[in-house]
Formats: C-alpha cells, sequence, structure tokens
C-alpha cells in the first residue's frame, strides 16, 4: 500500500512535468502532432511530374555515337526505369518530411536493451567526412593509403587490448556478420587438426543470430538452459558437451544483463571436450576495461562498433563487427589482414594488406570492411582513452541499476518485476506477466504508450525465456534526470491502466500513424509501389 | 570525465544510494576476482575534441584521395559524383540516429524510405522483390547462392570467372560453411564461357552466378547463359553494377531469378571500402526465401497509410536457426543515400549518365588503344569500364602515372595470373575528355620509360 | 475467434493438433486446435505439403506463421497426404476463425490407423491443457 501511494505521488509529478515539456500528455495523450505529420505519406513516385529533374549532365565533350553503335541492340533496355521525376526544392522537401517521421536518438531517450543506444559523437561525422577518408578508393595503393591502413593498425590494437585477445580482423560488417567468421574460423580450426565436429552450443537466452549462424555454417544447434541465477545450467552444458561440440557461443554479461560468474568453469568444461568459446560482443559496454572477454577464457570476440563504440545505428545500418582471436585461432582470420613492418633502416613503419596468409577462411565481403565506421570508433577511442572507456562502462552499469532501483522503490515491481533480482550490469529485464494478469495490458502496450510520452521503448517480448519480457538498457551517456523522467512515465503508465486499461491497449495516440495492421501486410505483402 | 557522459559527482552520490550500494566497485562484486582487470588498459589517455580532430586530419592527409589525383580506378567502386543533397539529408540526425525500425510508429520516415528504395532497385534490376539492402556487394553474391541453397538444395554451383575476384573468394569462404562445391567458369576473349558452361551443367548444378558488365568490363550476352542454365534447372544470380542498368537490359527481363551488386556507385562515398550496400532482387516465388529487412505497405487503425518491417517470420530473430539469414540489419542509411540518388539522376538522368558513360568509355579505349604499348584486353562491348595489355610492368607503370597526379586504373594481375599485363581503366561522369586526354598521354609516357627502363636494365 | 472450443467427435494430439478419422478408417482430416490457432495469434501463411508427401506421426510436416511467430505442425497420425486445404492460402484467418471445419489443413490417407490409441479424447485433451 505504501509503494502504491509513492507511485501516484510520482505519477502526478511525473504528469505536470512532461505536460509542461512535451507539451501534452493528457489522456488519451494527442501530443506533438503537427497536420503536417498527420497527413496521409505521399511517395516520391507520386510526387513525380514529367519534365523535372535535379541532375543536370555534363556536356557529352566526346563523339556522340549512337549507344547501339557502342552495344547490340539486344542488350539494350527497352523502357527507362521509372525513377521519380524530381526538382531538387522537392527531393529535399519530400526526405526531410519523411525525416520528421522517425525518432531519434538525438531527440530522445532510447532504451532499447541489447542495442546501447548512446550518444553519438559529431566529431565523429567530421572527422569521417575529410576527403582522404571518405574520397580514398579502396584500391588505392599501400604507398598512398598508408594513414588509413595506420588507422586501422591502431583500432586493431585497441580492440585487441579491449578483448584481451592479440589478433584481430576488423573485416566483418555486423555482429551478425562477425559471429559468422566467428563459426567459420571454428570450423577451419577443427577441420585443420583434422577434426570434424558437428554441434554448437548456444544458450536459450541467445541472440537470434546465433543459431541463424550456426545453422549457415553447416553445424546443428543445442541449446543450453539457463540456471535459477539467470546464468549458464553448468549441470546441462557438461550432459551436452561432448567431442561433438565444436563451440559455446556466449554473451557475457548474457542477454539478460546478468554477468556469469561461472565464466571460468564454463571456459575448462567447453575446452576440456576441445571446443571453442565464442564471445557475443553485443553486451560489451557494460565491462570495458573491467573485465576482458580474453582473461575469461574466450577463443573468439567480436565486436559491435556501432553498439560500444557509437557508430550511428543509421536506422539499421551501417554497422561493424571485428573479431579479435586467441593465437591458436589467429592462423585462420580472414584475408587480407592490415601489418605493420618496422623498418631496420631508421624509417618509420610501412603498414601494408597482407594477403598471404594460406589457412585463412577466405574473405567475408569486398575490400577492407566498413572503413568509414573504423574512423568514427578510433576517434572514439581516442577521445576516451583507457580511463574514459572504462568509466564509460562503470556509468553504464550505475545507470541501469540506478534506473532498475528507481522502479523498484515507485511499486513498479509489483506489475514489472525484475526477472532475475541480482545485481544487473549494463542492462536489466523486467517481466510484464502481472501486468498483463492484474491489469490487462501487455507489454507491447506500454511500449506503445511509452510513444505517446516522447520515448523510444525498451526492448519488447526478447530475451524468450522472460514471459512478456522488457530488455531495459539505459547507457552512460544518459543523466539522471532523463532515467528519472522515464521511470516516472512508467508510473504513470501503470497507473493510468489502473483507471482505464484501455487508454493503453489502443496506443499509440500522438504518432505520424498509429497501430499497423501488420498481418495485413504479411498476408497480401505490398513490397514496391505499382507504377 | 568523458563529456559523452553526464553523471556528476552528486548525482553518482545520490544514484549509489538509490541502489543501496557503497560505491561503483560494488556494482561488479559479482565477477570474481580471476577474471577482474587488474591494470588499465594499455591505450594512450584520451585527449579533447581539437586535438583528436588534428591526430585524425593529419592521419587522413597521408592517404591519397580521388580529392587528390585524377583517378581511374573502379573495379567495383567507382568515383562518382555524390550530390550535396545527400549529404544534408544523411546528416539529419532523424536519419543517422535511429535504430532499426522496430517500432514502426515512430520510424515511419525510415520505413517509407525503404519502401521507395526497394522500388526503385525493383525497377533497376527488372524483378518484383528486393529486400531494404545487405552489407555490400560480394556478400550479397554470397547471400543470393545461399537462396539458391536454400531453394534448391543442389550441391554444385557454378560461379564465372568474370565474377569480382571479392565476390568469388567470398562465396568460397561461405560454401565452406554451408556445403556447396564452388566452380569457376572460364572466360573466352572477355566474356564467360558458353560453351564451357554448357559442358559444367548437370542437374547438380544449383545456381549459375554472373556478373553484369563482369569485371573486365565486357558487357555479357546474358540471354544464352541463362538458358542453358534453366535446361538443368539450376537458378541464376547475376551480380550488376548499378548505374550501366540505367541503359542495359535488366537482369529479370532475362530470366535472371535473383539480381545482387554493390550499391557504392548509388550516392555513396569511397570510403576506402565501406561503409555501402548490397542490393538484392528476386522473382516473386522466393519472397518467403529472401534475407534481410523488407518494407511493406499497410493500414494503421485509423485507416491512415502505413508501412511496417514485413514477412519477419524469414529472419533470425523468430525462425532463428531455420531461419534465411543470420542478417538483422539492413544497411538503411547508405540505402537512403542509394534513393536519393535514383530520385535526383531521375528517369532521364539515369539514362543519360549511362549514356555519357558508354561514349567516353569508348573514347576512352580508342584514345587509349592508340597509346604505343597498350592495346584493348579484349574487344567486347563495354560501358564504363574496359580493360587493356601494357606491354610494360603495369605496377610500375601506375606508379609513374601518379607522380603525374593520374591513377591509371587497377592492376589485373593481382586477380588474374593469366592478365598479368592487364590494366583494368573506370569512368564516371567526373572524369571528362580533357581527364581522358591528359591519361593517354601520362600513360604513354609511362609505358615508354618503363620499356627503356627494362631496356637499360637488359 | 470464437470462444474455446474441443469438439467430441476429434481425436487430439499433444502438440495441440487434431485428427477426425473418416467412417472408411482410412483417411481422416487433420487441423490445429483453438488452443494452438490462439497462442500463434492471426494467422498469415500456412506452408502447405505438397499432395503424395508422406507424414510421420509426432514429426512436423507443415509450417503455419503469424505476424511474429512460427509453428511448426506436427502430424498425429502417419499416412500419404491427398488433399490440402488451398482455402487458406486466399484467407489465412479462417484457421483462426474456424479451426475444426473450414480451417483444416489436409487430408490424409492412413498407414496405420492403430496409432489412434496413443491420442487423446476432448476430455483428456482439455484436462491436459489445464
Amino acid at each position: 500500500m505504501s509503494d502504491m501511494a509513492s507511485a501516484q505521488t510520482a505519477a502526478q509529478h511525473a504528469a505536470g512535468e512532461l505536460g509542461e515539456e512535451a507539451g501534452t500528455v493528457s489522456r488519451p495523450g494527442l501530443g506533438g502532432q503537427t497536420p503536417q505529420q498527420r497527413e496521409q505519406s505521399r511517395t516520391i513516385y507520386e510526387k513525380s511530374r514529367d519534365g523535372r529533374r535535379a541532375f543536370v549532365a555534363p556536356a557529352t565533350d566526346v563523339p556522340e555515337a549512337a549507344i547501339a553503335d557502342l552495344i547490340p541492340a539486344d542488350l539494350l533496355r527497352s523502357e527507362p526505369a521509372r525513377l521519380p521525376e524530381v526538382a531538387e526544392p522537392e527531393l529535399v522537401r519530400h526526405y526531410t518530411k519523411l525525416s520528421k517521421r522517425n525518432f531519434d536518438l538525438d531527440s530522445g531517450f532510447y532504451p532499447l536493451g541489447s542495442c546501447t543506444m548512446k550518444h553519438n559523437p559529431r566529431l565523429h561525422e567530421r572527422v569521417a567526412a575529410l576527403p582522404g577518408n571518405a574520397r580514398l578508393h579502396p584500391l588505392q595503393s599501400e604507398a598512398h593509403s598508408q594513414g588509413a591502413l595506420e588507422l586501422m593498425h591502431n583500432l586493431q590494437h585497441a580492440l585487441g587490448e579491449v578483448a584481451g585477445l592479440p589478433h584481430v580482423s576488423l573485416q566483418p560488417s555486423a555482429g551478425s556478420h562477425g559471429e559468422l567468421a566467428g563459426v567459420l574460423l571454428t570450423k577451419a580450426y577443427h577441420e585443420d587438426r583434422g577434426d570434424i565436429r558437428s554441434k554448437v552450443l548456444t544458450p536459450d537466452t541467445a541472440h537470434g543470430t546465433n543459431p541463424a549462424t550456426v545453422t549457415m555454417c553447416g553445424y546443428e544447434v543445442v541449446k543450453v538452459g539457463t540456471n535459477a541465477d539467470g546464468g549458464v545450467d553448468l549441470d546441462d552444458l557438461r550432459a551436452k558437451a561432448d567431442d561433438q561440440v565444436a563451440c559455446l557461443m556466449l554473451t557475457n554479461p548474457n542477454t539478460l544483463g546478468l554477468f556469469d560468474p561461472n565464466i571460468k568453469e564454463i571456459a575448462e568444461i567447453v575446452h576440456g571436450v576441445g571446443a571453442t568459446l565464442y564471445y557475443d560482443g553485443a553486451n560489451l559496454n557494460a565491462v570495458m576495461g573491467i573485465s576482458r572477454p580474453g582473461d575469461m577464457g574466450f577463443d573468439i570476440v567480436h565486436f559491435n562498433l556501432h553498439k560500444s563504440f557509437t557508430q550511428p545505428h543509421g536506422g539499421g545500418g551501417p554497422g561493424s563487427g571485428p573479431i579479435a582471436v586467441s593465437d591458436r585461432i589467429e592462423p585462420f582470420l580472414p584475408r587480407p589482414q592490415v601489418v605493420r613492418d618496422d623498418s631496420a633502416n631508421g624509417d618509420g613503419p610501412h603498414f601494408r594488406l597482407d594477403h598471404d596468409r594460406p589457412k585463412s577462411i577466405g574473405r567475408l565481403r569486398g575490400f577492407q570492411g566498413n572503413y568509414g565506421v573504423f574512423v568514427r570508433s578510433y576517434a572514439y577511442i581516442r577521445s576516451l582513452g583507457a580511463e574514459g572507456l572504462r568509466e564509460a562502462s562503470e556509468l553504464a552499469v550505475l545507470n541501469a541499476n540506478y534506473l532498475l532501483a528507481r522502479l523498484k522503490r515507485d511499486g513498479v515491481a509489483d506489475y514489472l518485476p525484475v526477472a532475475f533480482d541480482r545485481v544487473c550490469m549494463h542492462e536489466f529485464v523486467l517481466s510484464g506477466a502481472p501486468m498483463k494478469r492484474d491489469l490487462g495490458i501487455r507489454t507491447l502496450d506500454l511500449a506503445k504508450r511509452l510513444l505517446d510520452h516522447g520515448y523510444h521503448p525498451p526492448t519488447v517480448y526478447f530475451p524468450l525465456l522472460v514471459d512478456e519480457a522488457l530488455l531495459i538498457e539505459p547507457t552512460e551517456t544518459e543523466s539522471k534526470e532523463t532515467l528519472d523522467a522515464f521511470a516516472d512515465a512508467i508510473v504513470e503508465i501503470l497507473r493510468e491502466a489502473k483507471e482505464d486499461a484501455t487508454i493503453a491497449q489502443s496506443a499509440p495516440y500522438s504518432t505520424p500513424v498509429r497501430r499497423l495492421d501488420e498481418a495485413g501486410a504479411a498476408k497480401n505483402p505490398v513490397v514496391r509501389q505499382v507504377l | 570525465m568523458s563529456s559523452y557522459t553526464q553523471a556528476t559527482r552528486e548525482d553518482i552520490a545520490e544514484m549509489l544510494e538509490a541502489i543501496g550500494v557503497g560505491s561503483i566497485s560494488d556494482l561488479f562484486a559479482e565477477i570474481p576476482d580471476e577474471v577482474l582487470f587488474d591494470r588499465p588498459l594499455d591505450l594512450p589517455a584520451g585527449k579533447p575534441e581539437q586535438e583528436v580532430y588534428s591526430e585524425l586530419a593529419a592521419l587522413a592527409a597521408r592517404n591519397t584521395s580521388a580529392e587528390d589525383e585524377v583517378t581511374f580506378l573502379g573495379a567495383g567502386m567507382y568515383d562518382h559524383y555524390v550530390p550535396a543533397l545527400i549529404d544534408t539529408l544523411m546528416g539529419r540526425a532523424e536519419f543517422l540516429t535511429p535504430y532499426t525500425p522496430y517500432q514502426p510508429e515512430v520510424s515511419q520516415g525510415g520505413l517509407q524510405v525503404m519502401f521507395e528504395y526497394q522500388t526503385a532497385i525493383s525497377e533497376l534490376t527488372g524483378l518484383p522483390v528486393s529486400n531494404a539492402s545487405l552489407y555490400e556487394g560480394p556478400s550479397a553474391v554470397g547471400a543470393a547462392a545461399y537462396l539458391a541453397k536454400l531453394a534448391n538444395g543442389r550441391p554444385r554451383h557454378l560461379v564465372s570467372r568474370g565474377v569480382h575476384p571479392h565476390s568469388r573468394e567470398t562465396l568460397g569462404t561461405l560454401a565452406v560453411g554451408y556445403g556447396t562445391t564452388i566452380e569457376e567458369i572460364p572466360l573466352a576473349d572477355g566474356r564467360t564461357d558458353l560453351d564451357q558452361l554448357i559442358a559444367m551443367l548437370d542437374d547438380e548444378v544449383g545456381v549459375v552466378i554472373l556478373q553484369q558488365p563482369n569485371f573486365l568490363g565486357s558487357v555479357e550476352d546474358l540471354r544464352p547463359l541463362v538458358a542453358a542454365a534453366k535446361e538443368v534447372g539450376a537458378l541464376v544470380v547475376c551480380a550488376c553494377d548499378p548505374i550501366p542498368l540505367g541503359i542495359l537490359e535488366p537482369p529479370g527481363a532475362l530470366g535472371v531469378d535473383v539480381a545482387v551488386g554493390e550499391g557504392q556507385s548509388l550516392g555513396n562515398r569511397l570510403d576506402f571500402g565501406g561503409p555501402s550496400f548490397g542490393f538484392f532482387a528476386a522473382s516473386q516465388e522466393h519472397i518467403r526465401r529472401m534475407p534481410g529487412r523488407i518494407a511493406g505497405e499497410t493500414k494503421d487503425v485509423d485507416g491512415r497509410r502505413g508501412w511496417v518491417l514485413t514477412l519477419q517470420t524469414r529472419e533470425q530473430h523468430i525462425r532463428r536457426e531455420k531461419a534465411t539469414s543470420n542478417i538483422c540489419t539492413s544497411q538503411a542509411l547508405n540505402a537512403l543515400a542509394g534513393v536519393v540518388y535514383l530520385s535526383w539522376l531521375g528517369r532521364k538522368g539515369l539514362v543519360e549518365l549511362g549514356e555519357l558513360l558508354a561514349r567516353r568509355t569508348a573514347y576512352a579505349r580508342s584514345t587509349l588503344a592508340a597509346v604505343d604499348g597498350a592495346t584493348p584486353l579484349h574487344d567486347q562491348p563495354v560501358v564504363r569500364e574496359f580493360a587493356l595489355a601494357l606491354e610494360a610492368p603495369v605496377e610500375a607503370v601506375i606508379a609513374r602515372c601518379q607522380e603525374q597526379g593520374i591513377n591509371p586504373g587497377y592492376a589485373l594481375g593481382t586477380d588474374y595470373p593469366e592478365f598479368s599485363n592487364g590494366l583494368l581503366v573506370a569512368l564516371t561522369e567526373q572524369r571528362d575528355r580533357a581527364d581522358i586526354d591528359r591519361l593517354a598521354e601520362v600513360l604513354g609516357a609511362a609505358i615508354a620509360a618503363e620499356r627503356g627502363a627494362v631496356g637499360v636494365a637488359r | 475467434m470464437a470462444e474455446a472450443s474441443y469438439p467430441e467427435e476429434l481425436l487430439y494430439h499433444q502438440e495441440h493438433d487434431w485428427v477426425k478419422i473418416d467412417e472408411d478408417g482410412e483417411t481422416a482430416t487433420m487441423g490445429i486446435t483453438w488452443y494452438a490457432q490462439d497462442a500463434l495469434g492471426e494467422v498469415v501463411f500456412f506452408d502447405a505439403p505438397q499432395v503424395g508427401d508422406t507424414v510421420t506421426q509426432d514429426e512436423s510436416y507443415a509450417e503455419i506463421e503469424s505476424v511474429k511467430a512460427v509453428s511448426e505442425v506436427i502430424a498425429p497420425m502417419s499416412g500419404e497426404v491427398i488433399e490440402v486445404n488451398g482455402a487458406i492460402a486466399d484467407d489465412p484467418a479462417v484457421v483462426n476463425e474456424d479451426p475444426y471445419s473450414g480451417g483444416w489443413l489436409v487430408k490424409v490417407r492412413l498407414s496405420s490407423v492403430e496409432e489412434r490409441n496413443s491420442l487423446m479424447d476432448s476430455a483428456a485433451y482439455t484436462a491436459m491443457l489445464g
């Protein structure tokens, strides 16, 4: 009862404060919408008019041969591609208007668990855009790309130091691509010794990319259970670890935001059967400079430069997923590797791409990887240094635990209890099962109502292990005031739901569109405009 | 303290009290001592923004970019002009900083961009279903081969030697995972050898992978190659350069099942190789085997038009070990640049650009063929890139040209020992007739100098 | 979606599938139960087997998708598929609205009618659901 009283006080406070800030969170909450955003959206194709253009072609300064004299007519298009015809003003306005129909990290809190939505420093955009980076051709000779190769080499060193593993490949383009590299490296490592294995273990809390990757690499997925503390079930692991197991893929802290204290024992079990231990680096933001995967016993680590190392997410990409590996895995790293040669005659070091790696698994993509991302992440590491990286992780964990404590204090736990009640790392999982049972609103409804409060909701329905899961990751770059206001918003939504559950059930109200018919979209997929 | 975090000393004290612990290190008490890192990371100390800028600017200044020389380098990425409005739009926080559009109500901008992008790619390729983009070109070729594996399960995959060497190597890397063999179809006179292909085909062949134009710049005659593959029930994948697709018959119209390609030349920077995007389009029957994100049109509860990520049951977060791919992102920001670029060009502009490139390429090929010591490596039709055979060591010739501020192209011998004297020359609209004439002059002098040097050495 | 119901004339498999054996004892109709369609949510796609395919008791023979879930359909009995419900392709929601008649999935020529002995009746299945 006392919890409820304080919750209501906080909720009233929240309503007032948000009302001032965002203008309107009055029920049902038509906040912040302009007529422009509410209009039916038209596509660029629907704005096309014959005769308009943005591009003006350079004059033809060479002999104006008929195209059919250059290329056989039967290889030529009969009809042009039906691209839109628009002039620059409409082009800029169209995409600017579309941009305003997006929520973004610069305008609001984005506690999306497992995604590490930390601030994207603007310096990074500036240095990535320098012509020496942005207009550098990937096949430029080594002599003419020394700055880029040195930057990559320095980044390799820094990432290897954070991972506690000495050898780094920057090539993979995303976390899932790093996983693919990691499992292929495992396969190459075993097969090099004539050891053919058939299975890869993943915990039941794993990201979906883990099992999907395992299948693409020709292995069978075997799930390992979770114990009562949210860690790997050691008995289940022992039962399943045999000489057919190639690898265990693990996240630590795991997707519940919990550090598995048995990690050394897990490593012993896995290494005991000759398998490799793979670290999914999605949650590295909790432990930079505090605990290193290599020291925990991991053989292969992937980084998400778009998570811990601030590459902007771009609405779903680009990312980058470098990997760090131990000595025994090194011979198999993707080609090419950036290496440093120190000259004997007093000249500075020379950096080059080493293609001569006979045991390499080969390429995973074209060229050298997402260099533009490397520039941003390297700028971040140079800005923070060793101390700053450690501080980032410390404050990420502090923010997560503080937000969890705030939610417990305000009576939220009656409806949204923490799934595993331990000190969390950089994120934590609540279960919306009691909320669904007692208030009749689901986690999804809470998420949609948060949109009306001006927040991006946490990750919902992941991990699968927790009923009605809500995975919350505040990151280190958010202020205490933001965390307090977010906690107040959750309290307010629960209070409101007690009075009238239908408000959350039909939310959101203030967004450019309201709930969308996803079933309709899946039944009759319309995936391009009919022209 | 980093300027990217906000907790003051007072905040930290209040927060620790609310949590009920005495210090931040208490929060890490669950990490056993044996795995606690007991020293500072061996990294240089952090620096203020202005100093980091200076350090990175100094590194960038040590690179020779397309700003610093007249470049004819291509071989998969091209120095097209990126219109200024793309910088403006890509720099908007609303496109730059969101995550994948998991909450469609507040992601309509990004989702509609995906839908418009998919439409443009579908138009370019002549195939009805496009995804919202993949990482980049060669890995998209790999993804297409995996689609073929899922579709028919056949064990042999054939790839033309005219396909980009990075794509062929990527195919080999991935095939080890999903258990297919990769065999190369030889080239004959600069094109995929039809007779050899026919000899290699049987009903164990799951897919035939081609490239248009191929790595040597030749426009392939896809029809007979596709017909031969269909004869044994194999799928056909074609990797395409998107700019020439403005004037070339689209692969979908020629019976190609999956068209993929490197999207960099559509409004994306060179960036030393990435990030860019890979496009991926397929015929309708493969819609549920597509990898990656797909946006679809729908309506909201009030009947208002909107977009969502659709057919998500294909994807790893739902289907897990049975997913069509492990990919969980698109290159949304780079694909945005792609669709803005295509809209900037427009229906007529894409054709004009393609025709300009074809004419300048024809001019460049004939002009350089007149250079003493340079002859065309093949005489197939070309649209934006062509290969020469030089009578001098290619790497040395390139180095000499670069001293004169001209990068003449790519040394084919790196990937094709049989063309150790080959030079691959690429055009964009940024290389005009005067640049081509200057290249002819500088290349001629470099070849002559190298022949002289070789003569002296002998 | 109507109220939960588990008709008396059907037999049930623990993976939430039903079978109705025809009077001749040689052929049968199969589908998913009210509980299964409710757990899955609005059905958007049925990845059906081909006529002539063999189905085996306790093994998956098809997939049903909702927007954010995929469910394997487990065969309650073994046999050969002789007909597939084509109406689902046009209107997948029929599986939700009418799981026991309009939303049937396949008709099968049974290979081993004795397998019926391992299935539950309505009362036992309802008890299992709790």
